[in-house]
């Protein structure tokens, strides 16, 4: 069951092609209605059809980050495939065949794309090569070690064949279990700037996402959640919402109060007019300054020991001189641009479930659960997806439980698109933890930083899910960063306390590298100036690690140094992330409104082998945009009684083209494996964007977002 | 009565709600699904699509107050101008999610329409209106600059 080696399952999960965009069900019934020959399906990756075409089977969700092209890059290249033939395909839900090898389960984070694929389609692209080229041998009835394969054709002299021609032959040989890779000097498209697979799609308006699908007879349904995390529905007033024309159904569920509509304008005008009593007794109701009061008095105190390295308080205390700071970290959502959506077709035994699906068996497993049938029954179209930055994979499958949850509350029968409005996805939790960190440390008479000493206080998303792992004793999502650091402190001290809260929250693009390399890098800034040491060597002689530091050396060559015209300053920051290296330099001046104007970000980075150094680059600039657009204007507040204060992009401040950097990156060339790149680039802007504002103005940013008017001075 | 209007050249009519988005016409109704829906508040500029050749936010426009008008939506965007954005898009990768690019090439072809030969400060203005939550941001401006360089080749 649930494979992809049917043609019917090829057929079904074959609906996104490059160039074509057909809606998977206009593909499927299109391709029905013709003999379609069989592919040559060597493994769970590659299918060669007789037309030519190799079409790769992508495991993970296309939110953004380039997986597609890159994935398709790797087969390409190791099958000497005409980039032209590629085709792309999502996978359907199946862990045996389809799991990231870095989490055992279907899901895209942690930057592991590129680095959990890389050997397996690698070898995925290898077999199918070598199955055509034994198959053009034993064609032509030569050596296959003589066959050459270049630009999907095959030949030997005077002999030439295209992969269509071979596919027949080659399906009836044995798959080499080890075949031979290229080597680096060999490959012809890894390490180029393969142009992507959807940009036409997504320049043309042809790329369908989740909210694009459209079925017969279905019905949009969109939901008000309880005003506080923890609320419950106590009571409906629905006789408003149901005599507007085209609204269908109100239902109550467990998460709250779904409007169906035929159409989505019904649904929205149904919802406007529902009247909900809710129950807040059980709500978490305390203020974002009644948490942060509470974390500030915690991380006053040791915590649970994260990493411990000599003796960080007798360093201290033996210090010439030290300095403290506390940071305060909001609450932050992940607003993607398209909002949290799904499409589930009940049908006897099963559904169709049409999603921009994270956690792709996780999603499906919790909509069988829900309406009570077979996994197997469950069958996944993925989609494009509108960004998620993290929001769409969620440990418990909460919004795949509550689409299915729409379903079956009108039935189970009807077609159901579940639409959140950008208010649910603002109000609706799932935030980047609201995070405090104390921080001390110190220097000796000559200069030389002694000690380190952070206590983190917060929320762990972790603990309690299948991502955490108990026997650390503690979260590492929230310490990662300042543990395993690439900087040597001669004493460090790292504490943790995973403090209870009622508001849900979740891994945001990077994760715990979003508030520890803040931190890290802006004190560490101040203790190198404390000890008169330059912002770069000083960094140099405390990191650890040769490749952190040929990222740093690359970046100050990049952007010729720390020295700014007049009016401007630089700031430099360097952090390791998900295995890559990232190092940064901001030039900055004074900003309308007392924050700073990003004029420039250089970059550097390292991440192994760059398989598409043009999407490197791309989401380094996106990760520079995304980390400082947070850190300059974006923070969720919880008011007095827990209800959030932003709903929309109008207080929920987004980076606006105006606002964005100049940004120039430097790839460092590199043998080792692909690590990731999805991530790492957010973390080191905010704090080279501190860096560069406390030179230019002397003051310090410890409460984020710079627009706070804590650092401002403005007044409500 | 129903709504008439001009829709990517064609004449089309809408029987219902005169109040109702042209956003949610367009997408539910007309089944053109390149407009999209980010924020409902003329907030992020996903939902642009082109009323008399100029930009306006299909999320904030009752339907009925684009009777006897001309609507242009990404599907319908033709010419020399959209050909150069959708052509300098491609070019450099612009899109990553891509769920906001309709609404992007959208604005910056109205940019383009108004000012051929937009400065950074022009493409400022004119793009402040459409957020890109992947800050595609770096090469929505060269592909803008790039497009005007193409039209103006082949003026």
């Amino acid at each position: 069951m649930n494979h992809i080696t049917t043609r019917r399952d090829f057929l079904a999960t074959s609906g996104l092609v490059i160039g074509l965009a057909l809606p998977a069900g206009k593909a499927a019934a299109r391709a029905a209605g013709v003999a379609t020959p069989k592919p040559f399906a060597p493994n769970a990756f590659v299918r060669i059809m007789p037309d030519d075409t190799v079409t790769v089977i992508i495991k993970h969700i296309e939110m953004g980050q380039g997986p597609t092209t890159g994935l398709t890059t790797i087969v390409a290249d190791e099958l000497d495939a005409d980039w032209g033939q590629m085709r792309v395909a999502f996978a359907p839900a199946n862990d045996p065949l389809y799991k990231n090898l870095s989490f055992g389960t279907m899901g895209t984070g942690g930057s592991t794309a590129m680095n959990n694929s890389w050997m397996q389609l690698r070898n995925a692209g290898a077999a199918a090569r070598a199955m055509l080229a034994q198959a053009a041998a034993n064609r032509w009835k030569v050596p296959v070690a003589e066959v050459k394969v270049s630009k999907g054709v095959v030949s030997h002299g005077a002999h030439h064949a295209r992969f269509g021609e071979l596919v027949a032959d080659a399906a009836l040989l044995p798959v080499p279990e080890k075949p031979t890779l290229k080597t680096p000097e060999q490959w012809t498209l890894i390490g180029t700037d393969v142009p992507r697979v959807d940009s036409l799609i997504k320049s043309n308006g042809a790329a369908q996402f989740t909210l694009d699908v459209d079925l017969p007879g279905m019905v949009t349904s969109v939901i008000l959640h309880p005003p506080a995390f923890g609320g419950t529905v106590a009571s409906v007033d629905d006789a408003a919402a149901l005599a507007i024309p085209g609204v269908v159904a109100v239902k109550t569920i467990p998460q709250g109060v779904l409007v169906y509509g035929k159409d989505t304008y019904a649904a929205l005008q149904g919802r406007k007019a529902l009247k909900v009593q809710w129950d807040l007794s059980k709500a978490e109701t305390r203020s974002s300054e009644t948490m942060i009061a509470a974390y500030k008095a915690a991380a006053a105190t040791p915590g649970v020991k994260a990493e411990v390295n000599g003796d960080a308080a007798a360093a201290l205390a033996g210090a010439a001189k030290t300095i403290e700071a506390t940071f305060v970290f909001p609450y932050l959502a992940h607003a993607p641009m398209e909002p949290m959506d799904a499409v589930i077709a009940p049908r006897d035994g099963g559904a169709d479930f049409y999603c921009g699906s994270q956690f792709q068996v996780g999603d499906c497993a919790a909509v069988a659960k829900v309406l009570g049938v077979p996994f197997p029954g469950v069958t996944l179209h993925e989609q494009y997806a509108g960004g998620s930055f993290g929001r769409r994979a969620t440990p418990d499958m909460g919004f795949a439980v509550e689409a299915a949850s729409a379903v079956k509350a009108l039935g189970g029968k009807t077609p159901v698109k579940h639409m959140w409005t950008r208010e649910t996805d603002i109000l609706g939790g799932r935030y980047r933890p609201l995070m405090v960190n104390r921080m001390r440390g110190g220097v000796d008479a000559a200069g030389k930083i002694v000690a380190l000493d952070s206590v983190v206080a917060g929320q762990s998303f972790m603990i309690g899910t299948m991502f955490y792992n108990p026997s650390k004793g503690y979260d590492d999502a929230m310490t990662e960063g300042l543990t395993e650091s690439s900087y040597g402190f001669p004493n460090l001290h790292v504490g943790v306390h995973a403090l209870p809260n009622g508001v849900p929250t979740l891994w945001w693009r990077s994760v715990g590298n979003t508030h520890t390399a803040y931190a890290m890098e802006t004190f560490l800034d101040r203790l190198l100036e404390l000890g008169g040491q330059d912002r770069i060597a000083g960094r140099l002689a405390l990191m650890k690690d040769e490749r952190g530091k040929a990222v740093l050396r690359r970046v100050a060559e990049l952007a010729g140094g720390l020295e700014a015209q007049a009016g401007r300053a630089r700031g430099v920051a360097f952090h390791k992330s998900f295995g890559s290296y990232v190092a940064q330099i901001a030039e900055v001046s004074q900003g309308a409104g007392g924050v700073p104007r990003v004029h420039k970000v250089w970059a550097a980075a390292d991440v192994g082998v760059a398989i598409n150094p043009n999407i490197v680059r791309a989401q380094i600039e996106g990760g520079i945009g995304f980390g400082l657009g947070h850190a300059l204007y974006s923070e969720i507040t919880l008011g007095e009684g827990g209800m959030v204060e932003q709903s929309n992009f109008d207080r929920y401040r987004s980076l606006r083209i105006a606002e964005m950097p100049a940004v120039e990156v430097a790839i460092i060339k590199s043998g080792e494996k692909p690590t990731g790149i999805g991530e790492p680039g957010l973390p080191p802007a905010a704090p080279a964007v501190a860096n560069a504002w406390r030179k230019l103005t002397g003051k310090v940013v410890d409460r984020l977002p710079f627009i706070h008017a804590e650092n401002t001075g403005a007044t409500a | 009565m129903p709504t008439t209007f001009q829709l990517n050249g064609k004449p089309t009519s809408f029987d219902g709600d005169p109040d109702t988005p042209l956003l949610w016409v367009l997408r539910d109704h007309l089944k053109l699904t390149g407009t999209k829906y980010g924020c409902g508040i003329a907030q992020c500029g996903a939902c642009t699509v082109h009323l008399d050749g100029r930009n306006r936010r299909s999320c904030v426009t009752p339907v009925g107050t684009v009777a006897g008008r001309h609507v242009t939506t990404i599907e319908g965007a033709t010419g020399k101008t959209a050909e150069a954005v959708k052509a300098a898009w491609v070019a450099i990768d612009v899109p990553q999610c891509g769920f906001c690019q309709s609404g992007q090439v959208m604005s910056a072809i109205g940019l383009l329409a108004a000012k051929p030969k937009p400065s950074d400060e022009d493409i400022d203005h004119g793009m402040a209106g459409n957020i890109c939550r992947c800050a595609s941001y770096v090469r929505i401006r060269q592909a803008i600059h790039d497009a005007a360089g193409m039209v103006e080749k082949t003026a």
